[in-house]
């Protein structure tokens, strides 16, 4: 039963990164294109998300829920000594999710939009960037139990140049999800090639991103290159995401939306499953010794069973329910 | 202000916004599918206008309550690290379940508000009613969390340790029905009166008057019935408070002698250190009635209780009273309502009549405030009633002061925006949603 509550986690954080990634990626790719084509690209990544931005953003609870009802250890460890970054975060979830709402719904259109607008694709940046942040302090040894002083405690205990590194990645890697998901809601063939060419942009900016990332890791003294290269898993999942990109310009030179996105979902997966595997079942990894495992600081079996049944009942709810108001609203709008 | 009091006050603070969406998101959905209903029945275009008009009013409250929702699952560990640590595998259970029903919630939302063209007719209005039911059990679920709070069950302490774990039984707790009857009665109540009372303004102003007649009908009718409710389950919640939480119940009565005959004590001013209620009403017996059903059976007054174990008395007697004012007052309009309609038609659209409704608009929503304040506070100094102290679970972080200032910055300012946001929709009523309206021309 651990193991279904542990697949429940890997694959919420996953789609919590697929969907709520797309999803701040729109505001990302508003941000990014140049000023004469704004406001179409709002447009055209509003009517994309507008139906299933709650919904995308459900993935994020139902991944908190596990952690404090099946590894309640590791949730209040995080909350403890990542409460900054964790604060930051969610006032990016705050000031976008209702900036894009109250851009929609406003009754009235005036300047407000542009305050909105403003809130809406600043914020987008913030929320992934901190997320990064936090997943990378995870894994940096940087949280320290001994530590007494409030800056060693609480601000040492996430920030170092690999944090920012990978809150860059993550921003990228958001961009990214959503040109492409974006590519088969317009109709246009204009705007096509311009939601193409932005996501072959943002292609070269995750790369660079994750350049960046092997040279913070080596700077920060964290064996990067071994977790991820060191094992079989690893080295596959990278050399899959990397073939599959050719596919996937090939995707966009065809205009073939679905199989792009596929192909998308498909490398930040790869990507996920390379970073996360070596440490696997570790989940923070402590300064100087030890850490938090998933099978060692689980709950225990009463609660990891009924915890497992909850989830997959809820899935089967769920699941079939989620997929048919994707697939409603994700062909080419009208 | 110390840590502990910024902790507790953000908390509070954040429940206190919170619990305002939640009672919108529970009810309104209900609301618009009683009016999506008639117009799908009698194809009465004022009837898709208001449950167009209704349902953007709502896509904005449904994002705020959402991100103030998910900020407190985060925030429960943030400011209570200690109480998550050992409660989460316990009370879980709702938590997990209630993560399905807001998910449900979320996608059928997905398919109410852009379904408009796209669904069949029919299709299209059960997914406004799922959105309401998933609603609805997803608020009556988040209270079993908070009901084992207040009444620990399903596991056992010993020394310290919280062993044979059982999150069914801790779920199926003793206080768990009352407060989610409560809970939802006062959501309906609130939200109906807050509804009805806009829309009776409107009225007032003579601003298309047929859509706000439509509009005020179908909440003030929900209000009254859950309101004339309301005292009845408040009755079996103060039954329940006196077994379980003898010193909430003296903090709600600010009734510090243990005696036979206790009377109920309306009004007053407690004193603690006196041990004493200067200038109350006092009611001799009735509050052995409401609490055990018998005037002569003795009520426990506080100085049977260890002083270290005492909530704060005078805030909640005084949360206490103000709720059951404002419930009684509603009750009363609720009567009158229904009078109204059954003996006199014209009332109902008399000035005076409606000017009652403008005037109750706020009043169910400060009666949740204080109920909660009421349950909330009354568990004080216990976090977990009995077992942890709410000073033993408070996050070790120091400057939680700086976070509390940051999120009141938030929270005004959220609110500042939504108000603007729901006077822009009233305003373009008219433009956008009447179509009796001469200015008529909806966005496409
Ligand atoms: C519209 C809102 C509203 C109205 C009119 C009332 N209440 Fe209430 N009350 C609530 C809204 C509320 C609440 C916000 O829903 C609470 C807080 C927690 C809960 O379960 O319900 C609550 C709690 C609450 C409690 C504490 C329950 C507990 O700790 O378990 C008692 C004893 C009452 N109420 C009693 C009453 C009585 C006797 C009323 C008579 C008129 C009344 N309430 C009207
Ligand atoms: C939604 C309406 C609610 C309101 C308005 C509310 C109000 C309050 C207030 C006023 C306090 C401070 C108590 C004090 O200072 O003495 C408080 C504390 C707290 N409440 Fe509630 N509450 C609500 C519901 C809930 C629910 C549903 C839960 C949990 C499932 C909860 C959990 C807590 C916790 C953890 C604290 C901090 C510790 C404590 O003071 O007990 N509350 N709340
Ligand atoms: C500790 C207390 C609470 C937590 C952790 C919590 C958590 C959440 C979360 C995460 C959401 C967002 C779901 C979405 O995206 O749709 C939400 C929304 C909601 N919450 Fe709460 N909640 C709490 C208290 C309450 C209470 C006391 C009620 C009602 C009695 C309630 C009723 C709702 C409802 C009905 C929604 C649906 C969204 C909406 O209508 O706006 N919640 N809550």
């Amino acid at each position: 039963m651990l193991y279904v509550v542990i697949i429940f986690l890997w694959a919420s954080i996953c789609l919590y990164l697929l969907l709520g990634g797309a999803d701040f990626g729109a505001g990302i790719v508003e941000l990014a294109v140049a000023k004469k084509h704004k406001l179409l690209v709002r447009n055209i990544m509003s009517r994309a998300i507008g139906p299933v931005w709650e919904a995308n953003h459900m993935w994020l609870i139902i991944a908190i829920v596990i952690l404090f009802v099946g590894f309640p250890k590791i949730y209040t460890t995080m909350s403890v000594y990542m409460h900054i970054p964790l604060v930051a975060m969610l006032l990016g979830i705050i000031a976008r999710g209702t900036a894009f709402v109250f851009r929609s719904y406003d009754a009235v259109e005036d300047d407000w939009q542009q305050v909105y607008s403003r809130i809406f694709t600043w914020s987008s940046m913030v929320t992934p960037f901190f997320l990064g942040i936090i997943a990378a302090s995870t894994v940096s040894r940087t949280i320290d139990l001994q530590a007494t002083d409030f800056i060693s405690a609480y601000i040492g205990s996430w920030l170092n140049w690999f944090g920012p590194a990978i809150g860059l990645f993550t921003i990228t890697i958001c961009g990214y999800l959503a040109a492409t998901y974006a590519i088969g809601t317009v109709r246009d063939e204009q705007h096509k090639s311009l939601v193409i060419r932005v996501a072959k942009h943002m292609i070269f900016a995750v790369v660079g991103a994750g350049v960046l990332v092997f040279l913070a890791a080596m700077y920060s003294g964290i064996p990067l290159i071994d977790w991820i290269f060191g094992g079989l898993i690893g080295q596959t999942a990278i050399l899959l995401a990397t073939i599959s990109l050719a596919f996937t310009f090939i995707a966009f030179k065809k205009r073939k939306a679905i199989a792009a996105r596929l192909l998308a979902g498909f490398q930040v997966t790869m990507i996920l499953l390379a970073a996360t595997y070596q440490h696997y079942p570790e989940l923070i990894l402590f300064k100087n010794e030890g850490g938090l495992s998933l099978i060692e600081h689980a709950g225990n079996d009463q609660t990891i069973s009924s915890l497992a049944w909850a989830l997959m009942l809820g899935s089967i709810f769920i699941l079939p329910f989620l997929f048919y108001l994707m697939r409603v609203f994700s062909k080419e709008l009208p | 202000m110390d840590d502990f009091i910024a902790a507790r006050s953000q908390m509070a603070m954040s429940l206190g916004f919170h619990i305002i969406f939640a009672c919108v998101g529970m009810v309104m959905p209900f609301f618009m599918a009683i009016s999506h209903f008639i117009y799908l029945k009698t194809g009465n275009p004022i009837y898709k206008g208001l449950t167009k008009a209704w349902s953007k009013g709502v896509a904005i409250l449904f994002a705020t309550g959402a991100v103030s929702g998910t900020m407190l699952s985060f925030e429960l560990g943030l400011l209570w690290p200690t109480f998550m640590e050992h409660a989460g595998p316990i009370f879980g259970m709702p938590f997990s379940l209630e993560g399905t029903a807001f998910f449900i919630e979320a996608i059928a939302l997905g398919f109410f508000l852009y379904g408009w063209d796209r669904l069949k007719p029919w299709f299209h209005w059960v997914t406004g009613l799922i959105v309401g039911l998933s609603g609805l059990a997803s608020g009556i679920l988040v209270v079993a969390a908070n009901a084992w709070m207040n009444s620990p069950a399903g596991f056992d302490f010993v020394d310290g340790e919280y062993l044979n774990i059982d999150p069914i039984q801790a779920m199926f707790n003793d206080a768990w029905f009352s407060q989610a009857l409560h809970m939802t009665l006062a959501a309906f109540a609130a939200t109906g009166f807050a509804v009805a009372g806009i829309h009776a303004l409107m009225i007032l102003k003579r601003k298309n008057v047929a859509f706000h007649t439509a509009a005020f009908r179908i909440a003030a009718l929900s209000a009254c019935i859950a309101a004339v409710l309301q005292p009845i389950s408040g009755d079996i919640s103060a039954k329940d408070v006196a077994k379980r939480q003898p010193a909430k119940l003296a903090a709600m009565e600010a009734h510090f002698e243990t005696e036979p005959r206790a009377p109920f004590i309306i009004g007053g001013i407690p004193d603690e250190e006196q041990e004493t209620v200067k200038y109350a009403i006092k009611i001799p017996g009735l509050l052995s009635f409401l609490a055990h059903g018998d005037v002569d059976k003795p009520v426990m007054g506080l100085k049977d209780i260890p002083k270290d174990e005492w909530p704060p008395v005078a805030i909640t007697h005084y949360a206490f009273q103000l709720m059951v004012t404002l419930g009684m007052l509603l009750v009363l309009l609720s009567l009158l309502y229904f009078f109204a309609l059954t003996k006199r038609k014209t009332w109902l659209v008399s000035r005076w009549f409606l000017r009652l409704f403008v005037i109750a608009t706020p009043m169910g929503y400060i009666a949740v405030e204080a109920g909660w304040v009421v349950t909330e506070v009354g568990r004080q100094p216990w976090i977990i009633h009995g077992i942890m102290r709410t000073a033993d679970a408070v996050t070790p972080m120091p400057g939680i002061v700086y976070s509390f200032y940051l999120f009141t910055g938030v929270f005004l300012s959220l609110s500042a925006i939504v108000v603007f946001l729901l006077y822009r929709q009233m305003k373009m009523v008219g433009k956008l949603y009447d179509v009796t309206d001469p200015n008529y021309q909806p966005k496409q």
